[in-house]
């Protein structure tokens, strides 16, 4: 493995993890509240996998970091500036059908891009990876088969998923912007150019889309500077002080 | 892209509450990481059968409990009447001898 920047290193570390933690999230507001019990609990498992993954993904970003913060610290005491997820996970919730919506459009890229980790150059980044993609390739087959199933529902469901497609698409494109972190990934053989898996991605995309009669919207424009911890959304500051109030009340309480 | 569906024109708006549709019952079978024979767990509800086995993964095997799932929709299990429980078992009460008890069974021939 070609010598990496180490603050670089913890950088792209932690935008796995926080995709996953804000994902993770997320999905686990729906807890208790979705509309039948056998998806309340797929839900449940969903949120409960991305949260594991989290733990790994942030565990080794603070071993990298060295400057003896956790995991946990990491999770629970960064303010909204430091969060380096994608601007897809952090979006509300919506209705049951968006949920899904943006639930697949995250799985399809996070199956690539677990795909192209499994051959990391980083050991534990390769471990990480393909202890995940398993869990994710049932995410992916799960919610696939969710929009497939809505989109070509009834028309209710057909149009609230084409509704939560439009919504969501303008997100899709930042998950395959690159910047120099990822260039220098890419150059120590850690992690692969972002871009080069949009190909894949726009297949099995596609693909779905077309099975559940759903229109992809016109035009290019991505929003962006989530990952670049740049600009989040307003949702995501509301959305940590669900997920850190109990720390921030109570430093150090655990359990 | 594909155009939108021709099928699905838009919908008008609705004044009363669509009707729910309750997905059909489906028992589901899990065989365990060492069990013999797929056994009956309990019951969900899923659109079809390869939701019902999703759901039946999420459901069921959650704690690594199985290596096999079966679902049969409820509809298709035929069953015995409760009430011809006197004809149907009472005789065999008192047949003691097809019960294979007076016999030594061999160690190799492992569980039966």
């Amino acid at each position: 493995m070609a010598a990496v920047d180490q603050a670089q290193l913890f950088e792209f570390l932690c935008r796995m993890g926080d995709n996953t933690l804000i994902l993770g999230h997320r999905v686990s507001e729906w807890c208790g509240h979705a509309p039948v019990l056998e998806e309340d609990i797929a839900l449940a498992n969903t949120a409960l996998d991305l949260i594991g993954q989290t733990q790994m993904w942030l565990g080794l970003a603070a071993e990298v970091e060295g400057k003896a913060r956790s995991a946990d610290d990491l999770a629970m005491l960064r303010d909204v500036w430091d969060f380096r997820n994608v601007l897809l996970v952090e979006q509300p919730n919506g209705d049951f059908g968006q949920t899904m919506m943006r639930q697949f459009l995250f799985d399809a890229w996070h199956l690539e891009m677990l795909t192209a980790l499994t051959g990391s150059s980083h050991e534990q980044i390769a471990a990480i990876a393909a202890k995940s993609i398993k869990e994710v390739q049932y995410h992916v087959e799960r919610s696939g088969d969710t929009v497939i199933g809505l989109g070509d529902g009834t028309s209710e469901s057909h149009q609230r998923m084409q509704q939560a497609l439009t919504l969501l698409w303008p997100y899709v494109g930042e998950m395959f912007l690159g910047d120099a972190v990822d260039d220098a990934m890419a150059a120590a053989g850690i992690a692969p150019n972002p871009a080069t898996l949009r190909a894949a991605y726009d297949a099995r995309v596609g693909a779905v889309l077309a099975e559940a009669t759903l229109s992809i919207p016109d035009g290019g424009f991505a929003h962006k500077g989530g990952k670049t911890g740049f600009q989040h959304s307003e949702h995501l500051g509301h959305m940590l002080t669900q997920m850190q109030w109990l720390q921030r009340a109570y430093p150090g309480a655990s359990w | 892209m594909s155009s939108p569906n021709a099928a699905y024109p838009d919908t008008p708006e609705q004044t009363a509450k669509p009707k729910r549709h309750e997905w059909p019952l489906w028992e589901v079978f899990i065989r365990g990481q060492h069990g013999m024979s797929h056994r009956h767990v309990g019951s969900l509800h899923a659109a079809d059968e390869e939701m019902a086995i999703k759901n039946a993964r999420d459901v069921y095997t959650r704690r690594n409990e199985g290596v096999s799932i079966w679902v049969v929709e409820a509809r298709h299990i035929a069953a015995s009447s409760p009430s011809d429980k006197g004809p149907l078992y009472e005789p065999s009460e008192s047949k003691v001898y097809r019960h294979p008890t007076f016999f030594d069974i061999p160690d190799e021939v492992g569980a039966m």
